[in-house]
């Protein structure tokens, strides 16, 4: 009976940012994810189980612990490292159909958008329109008339009372996703076209009322809707501001083509730090905790709220749960091919340089979970990246053209991805394999999103129709 | 009293005719365009002098921008500054109207979102929404051509009759004289049984392939003859003449399938005489 007994391995669990949990245990060597998975949430007491994901090196352990030993010849003798990460407790379902494609615009679409609740969805196009349309029916709802030029960036609030478009004559316009009607004239002040629109946090200012736009001119904005005006000017960038960012500790991130990133302070719009380090123009920011920036309130479960007050303490509770309490991170991708992980608010200078893309790097973007960074680039490739530490985890090769936007779902098990050669794919995470290919569009995918509930994908693209993906 | 005098007795006496200045400003407006015209017709030395003088005019009115420029930054003697009033008048009358007014830009076509908009426009892959016609069309064998129309060749203009054996008796050999495509992998056969020959000097594999709709030419590898409206003969023979149908290939263009696959070959019309011209162009089918 002696060699039945099983072996043990001394193993200490560490949370993704380095604390370890507890003492280090001796566990028996034919445990695997799933036991860990219950000394885990025993050890950190929660009283509803969460689903856990274990790495061990940066690998995930799916075998149990024995065979993983002995497969990759791990010295029993030193106490082994298990990074243990939550996984969200509801899964989105992967959408493998094109549902509906919707004729109506008359121009290429260029922006895509799910409102934060993702009960509603709007687009702008090069038609000079801005369209609301009708999820249930699949159907166009209101067409919002009144830009000059094309409409290239759109953005919802966080609470979904608004929606804010910026074309390319410089102005911006505020709809009323109601009735489709414009609230107020437009909003002049930028001399070129809008690059980028980010609303502020609605667990800082509840309801929302500031959003600050950026352009090619090389100013952001602030503007106060209720005030229909431009409060403050933030001024500074040499040449066009590409992305801008306004970030949960009320801090506005703006990246340029003059190779900085700059912060600044909302209340008076002064200049707090300036990241330097790219080589070239920095085409994307992406926040760690922007996805909760950009649903505020909602949530999976798709409760309302009533009143803005509550709205801002939900959307405040779970702010803090995503945060945690590390700083919030930053990520920037350049032109130069590369792409910087940042902690703007602890140092000005980088946390790690991430290499290895080809071509310039178009759009980052972290996962929901804060766990993991993706980035598109034109030399057809998207990678993904260790969200915290900033280490290539995996390429995701099978676009022919280059892959021009990508979005992630809900759950961050899933990542989308539009790209030139007119088709959309989903990434699995997990297995770091095509998990599905979409294609449908007759041209150039310019815009993808996922519903925050996880219901549907939008995207639209130069072939002048948007289409609805579904699971 | 000399002629000219009457009217300006006239013009004391009675003022100006009612529509004086109207008339006059209508000659002048129309001065130009009648100086135009003439510029325009006059032939031999009548033309070159009007070619001067508008020459002239024309370097005065740079010279009199950049001192125009430097008016306004220093002051001068009184002399000089006579001499740019005059010369500012000058500018004065050739130049636009100042009075600023916001002109909204007209929408253009092709829009393309914010992060393509400072980049440079590299040829853009139009789609080939057309892939099942294609291949209908492939069955049926027939194709909606540029050239719909095309000579006949004869078979006498189209081979050269080669003599052969110890007294040149034999007739059985036949020189192409066109343009032809020969695959890669071609070896010749041995002299005996070789019937048809087609010159080296006349081989192509690489064609001027124009792209109808982006309106751009590139130069293309030749994959193979698809078909020659001379007959089939000629087809299998890899003999491209003007209005042969060749497959290219395209693969660089980066044009994708609906399904997003890259487009490797595809088909285009030749539309010059590539025996005469020692090139071919042709005109891709979309």
């Amino acid at each position: 009976m002696e060699d039945e007994t099983v072996n043990n391995v001394m193993c200490q669990f560490t949370d993704p940012e380095g604390t370890t949990l507890g003492a280090p245990l001796y566990l028996p060597q034919n445990a695997g994810p799933h036991q860990l998975q219950q000394i885990v949430n025993k050890l950190l007491n929660n009283e509803e189980k969460l689903p856990y994901a274990f790495y061990i090196s940066d690998q995930e352990l799916a075998v149990p612990l024995e065979t993983y030993l002995h497969k990759n010849k791990v010295s029993v003798e030193k106490v082994l490292a298990i990074v243990y990460q939550p996984q969200a407790i509801f899964r989105i379902r992967p959408v493998n159909r094109c549902s509906a494609s919707i004729a109506g615009h008359a121009e290429a679409v260029l922006s895509v958008a799910f409102s934060p609740d993702g009960r509603q969805l709007a687009s702008g196009s090069g038609d000079t329109t801005v369209r609301l349309w009708d999820l249930n029916t699949q159907t166009p709802m209101f067409t919002c008339t009144g830009h000059k030029n094309w409409v290239l960036c759109i953005a919802w609030s966080p609470d979904g009372k608004h929606l804010v478009s910026g074309s390319k004559a410089g102005e911006l316009q505020c709809w009323d996703p109601q009735t489709g009607k414009p609230s107020g004239n437009p909003l002049m002040g930028h001399k070129k076209w809008i690059t980028g629109i980010s609303w502020e946090p609605v667990h800082l200012n509840a309801p929302c009322r500031r959003f600050v736009s950026a352009s090619k001119d090389g100013d952001a904005r602030i503007w106060d809707i209720s005030l229909r005006k431009s409060v403050i000017c933030l001024s500074g960038h040499t040449l066009a501001i590409t992305c801008v960012k306004w970030g949960g500790d009320g801090v506005i991130y703006t990246g340029s083509q003059d190779c900085t990133i700059k912060m600044w302070e909302t209340s008076q719009g002064k200049l707090i730090r300036e990241l330097k380090g790219h080589g070239h123009w920095v085409n994307s920011l992406a926040l760690s905790t922007e996805y909760v920036l950009r649903t505020g309130a909602f949530d999976h479960t798709g409760k309302t709220h009533s009143s803005p007050e509550e709205m801002k303490k939900v959307a405040l509770e779970r702010y803090n749960k995503m945060k945690g309490n590390a700083p919030e991170r930053l990520v920037s991708g350049s032109d130069d091919f590369t792409m910087f992980l940042w902690e703007p608010a602890v140092s000005k200078h980088p946390k790690t340089r991430m290499t290895g893309h080809q071509q310039l790097v178009n759009h980052v973007y972290f996962s929901p979970d804060g766990n993991w960074v993706a980035s598109a680039s034109f030399d057809k490739s998207v990678k993904l990246w260790n969200g915290i530490t900033g280490k290539f985890v995996a390429a995701f090769r099978g676009h022919v053209g280059p892959v021009y936007q990508i979005s992630w779902s809900a759950d961050s098990r899933l990542l989308l991805s539009g790209s030139k050669d007119s088709t959309l794919k989903i990434w699995d995470i997990r297995t770091q394999k095509l998990k599905q290919d979409l294609p449908g569009h007759a041209d150039e995918v310019f815009a993808v999103d996922w519903s925050p509930d996880g219901e549907k994908v939008a995207s639209g693209g130069k072939d002048r129709v948007l289409k609805l993906w579904m699971g | 009293m000399p002629q000219g005098d009457y009217i300006e007795l006239h013009r004391k006496r009675h003022g100006y005719r009612l529509d004086h200045f109207e008339r006059k400003r209508k000659k002048e407006a129309r001065e130009v365009h009648k100086h135009s015209e003439r510029a325009q017709k006059a032939l031999g030395i009548k033309g070159k002098m009007i070619a001067k003088k508008n020459y002239a005019e024309k370097a005065l009115m740079k010279k009199t921008n950049m001192i125009y420029s430097l008016h306004e930054a220093s002051s001068y003697c009184l002399l000089c500054m006579w001499i740019i009033l005059y010369l500012v008048n000058r500018l004065a009358m050739h130049e636009e109207s100042t009075s600023r007014r916001k002109v909204d830009d007209d929408v253009h076509d092709g829009a393309v979102p914010a992060y393509l908009l400072d980049r440079e426009n590299t040829t853009r892959a139009k789609i080939l929404s057309n892939s099942i016609k294609q291949k209908r069309k492939e069955k049926a064998g027939k194709w909606e051509v540029p050239l719909p129309k095309v000579r006949p060749v004869a078979e006498d203009e189209m081979f050269k009759v080669i003599r052969s054996g110890k007294r040149k008796t034999k007739q059985w050999k036949r020189m192409v004289t066109k343009a032809t495509f020969v695959g890669p992998g071609f070896t010749r056969k041995p002299p005996k049984y070789e019937r048809f020959i087609r010159p080296s000097g006349l081989r192509f594999t690489k064609a001027h392939v124009t792209h109808p709709e982006l309106k751009c030419t590139f130069n293309l590898e030749i994959i193979g003859v698809k078909k020659n409206p001379n007959g089939p003969t000629y087809t299998s023979l890899g003999v491209i003449t003007k209005g042969t149908i060749i497959e290219v290939n395209v693969s660089e263009l980066g044009l994708v399938t609906p399904a997003g696959k890259v487009v490797w070959g595809k088909y285009a019309q030749v539309t010059n005489n590539p025996e005469n011209d020692g090139c071919i162009n042709a005109v891709l089918l979309v």
